[in-house]
């Protein structure tokens, strides 16, 4: 019962945390829209007269004190109003929401082939660390670190699309309407629209990837568990699957999920490169337009997003692991 | 320094040359990039920043090995009509001093803090470790985007392609600071217990001298390898912002913005302004990326005991 109740406060605890932190994140785009962004323009173009913009503002309640303004700010980003982007007419929420699948379906596509490669090659390189194989590995992996991700997507482009043909380069071809959700998943085109932008993402996050589920592998096999089980006549590879690895997949979910910000970031550039259709890229077109709503609205979202990885990450990672104390943690 | 330790340094350098010669040979590359970029006003056939000196016609000329080329353009022409030797000389110049200068401000913010973190420990290490684990917990690349896209948006692109390199140098220089921060405070702890420190501080060193004097030239090894890895992240970032239109302008091209307009003419053909950039690009990156593995194998001290 107490095992329980512990793991309950400590998730409350992150919860009002996580909380504390949106609600800084919401000042800040709060403090850049009154910095950056006229709301009167916004609404009535730049050709009205001074008077009539005056008569406006007071009606709209702009020439409020800022404590004001904040306030109503936040309680219109606790109904999920976040402003009107200046560009599309509509909620800014709406528009950044309905790019969201894109933008999830590209990473999606990425982590898999990330897991599918980065744990055996990881695995490999720790367990014959002097195999040419995993020399080669850790080798390429350096290389792969030194190639920006845009360059990658630009000469996987070069090859599969402008010479030999074989793929689309450019947009998420045809998708279907699930609900709210738009997929690219159901259909062929769809998914061979997927293929180079998401080998090219996990072609950054690879050789990451590889070098943390070694680290971690050596880490555990140094063990005297792992020699315990060998001992017993345990198989090398249930060994290393089931014990070493079990243990090695606590600290590695720990940080993988810190590198949200980075995704982040990688697939912006990811999706500038193939024109994805996903937040990144419409974020980018708002900054081209100086569509501010949009922009503070990108930025909520992606402080969102960051906040309930790592609010996920610390939750996930103390209840995967018992050896964590839980007086440490209050 | 005496010449007898001139002498042991010059000689590991050698025999380090000699034990990695994969580190050595980034170095010279490195080393002849520096010294051709250094140069660019003599060697380069052009100056691709005076608008006077190219034609517009000359744009999308191939390389000089290829059919329809001008002999007058040794790697062709970008967009512009510009000579690409040249704009790749000066944009390769343009993304190493944008590296440089921002590592430096790294530097200049991340060892001083290490360094106090590390000698005074207590509230001022907690203080700086945890500043430090916030800013690498927020991306920082994300963080470099997001600050010019405000500056871009807010001020129009206008005004970003006026303060670009400036801009640049400041938002990647302040973004990863708490790598010389840690490694800086890491060894301090390490160093400041030793003896010499204490004879340092018996015989009446201020806090200061102790820490700028005594510890400093003793944790350089570790701070250098750092300073390598942290150059061609700071190059990588750079060419990221431009392409994303967020850094130099194609009036002022580095290698990024290189790349992002020769992207635009790739599907009519002209590979070669994207394609000679980026490996420009990635030539430099790997030759940074070796030689700080060169550096950490070398500078180790349970390497050089041995």
């Amino acid at each position: 019962m107490r095992a329980l109740a512990a793991p309950l406060g400590f998730i409350a605890g992150r919860a009002f945390q996580a909380l504390l932190v949106m609600l800084a994140v919401l000042v800040i785009a709060f403090a850049v829209r009154t910095a950056l962004g006229d709301p009167l323009r916004e609404i009535m173009g730049e050709a009205v007269p001074e008077a009539q913009r005056e008569e406006l503002r007071h009606e709209l309640g702009l020439d409020a004190p800022w404590p004001v303004q904040l306030a109503r700010y936040l309680g219109g980003a606790a109904r999920g109003d976040l402003g009107t982007s200046t560009v599309y007419k509509r909620p800014t929420l709406e528009v950044v929401l309905a790019k969201f699948p894109a933008s999830f379906e590209l990473v999606l596509g990425a982590s898999l082939i990330v897991l599918l490669l980065a744990v055996p090659a990881g695995i490999y390189c720790a367990v014959r660390p002097r195999a040419l194989g995993a020399r080669l590995i850790l080798g390429l992996s350096v290389l792969g670190i030194s190639i920006p991700v845009f360059l990658t997507g630009i000469f996987l482009i070069t090859i599969f699309a402008v010479w030999l043909g074989w793929l689309p380069a450019f947009g998420r071809g045809e998708t279907v309407r699930v609900g709210f959700w738009e997929t690219g998943l159901l259909t062929l085109d769809g998914l061979e629209h997927l293929i180079l932008p998401a080998v090219t993402l996990s072609s950054i996050m690879l050789p990451l990837f590889i070098r943390l589920v070694r680290g971690a592998m050596l880490d555990e096999l140094g063990h005297d568990y792992v020699r315990t089980a060998r001992a017993k006549g345990a198989s090398p590879l249930r060994v290393w699957l089931r014990h070493a690895l079990r243990n090695a997949l606590v600290p590695l979910a720990a940080i993988g999920g810190l590198q949200v910000g980075t995704l982040i970031a990688y697939t912006l550039l990811t999706e500038t490169v193939f024109q994805w259709p996903g937040m990144g890229f419409l974020f980018l077109e708002a900054v081209t337009r100086a569509d501010i709503p949009l922009i503070t609205t990108y930025l909520v979202f992606v402080g969102l997003l960051f906040v309930v990885t790592n609010t996920v990450v610390d939750v996930v990672t103390l209840m995967l692991d018992p050896r964590i104390s839980l007086e440490g943690t209050r | 320094m005496s010449a007898a330790a001139m002498q042991t340094g010059r000689r590991t350098l050698l025999a380090l040359a000699a034990e990695h010669p994969g580190g050595a040979l980034a170095a010279f590359t490195l080393g002849a990039i520096a010294v051709a970029v250094a140069l660019a006003p003599l060697i380069a056939p052009q100056d691709p920043f005076d608008l006077t000196s190219f034609d517009v016609l000359d744009a999308g000329l191939p390389p000089s090995w290829l059919d329809g080329s001008d002999p007058r353009f040794l790697l062709g022409t970008d967009a512009q009509g510009r000579d690409l030797l040249s704009a790749i000389l000066y944009g390769t110049r343009i993304s190493l001093i944008v590296g440089l200068l921002a590592v430096a401000i790294q530097a200049a913010i991340g060892i001083p803090l290490g360094l106090l973190a590390g000698y005074a420990g207590g509230r001022v290490d907690t203080i700086v470790t945890r500043t430090a684990d916030i800013q690498l917990s927020l991306s920082t690349l994300m963080m470099a985007i997001i600050a010019l896209a405000l500056f871009r948006a807010g001020l129009g692109g206008e005004s970003l392609s006026r303060f670009a390199v400036p801009l640049l140098v400041v938002v990647i220089g302040l973004a990863e600071w708490p790598y010389f921060a840690r490694t800086a405070r890491a060894a301090t702890q390490v160093e400041g217990a030793k003896d010499y420190v204490r004879a340092a501080r018996a015989l009446g060193a201020s806090s200061f001298a102790v820490m700028a004097r005594h510890i400093l030239p003793n944790i350089l090894s570790p701070l250098i390898v750092v300073a390598t890895t942290q150059v061609a992240g700071a190059i990588m970032a750079e060419a990221a912002l431009s392409f994303l239109g967020l850094g130099m302008p194609v009036t002022k091209p580095s290698l990024g913005t290189l790349i992002r307009s020769g992207y635009d003419l790739m599907f009519a053909g002209a590979w070669w302004i994207t394609v000679i950039p980026g490996l420009v690009l990635i030539g430099v990156l790997i030759s940074v990326n070796v030689l700080g593995d060169a550096l950490r194998d070398g500078l180790d001290p349970r390497r050089m005991a041995r």
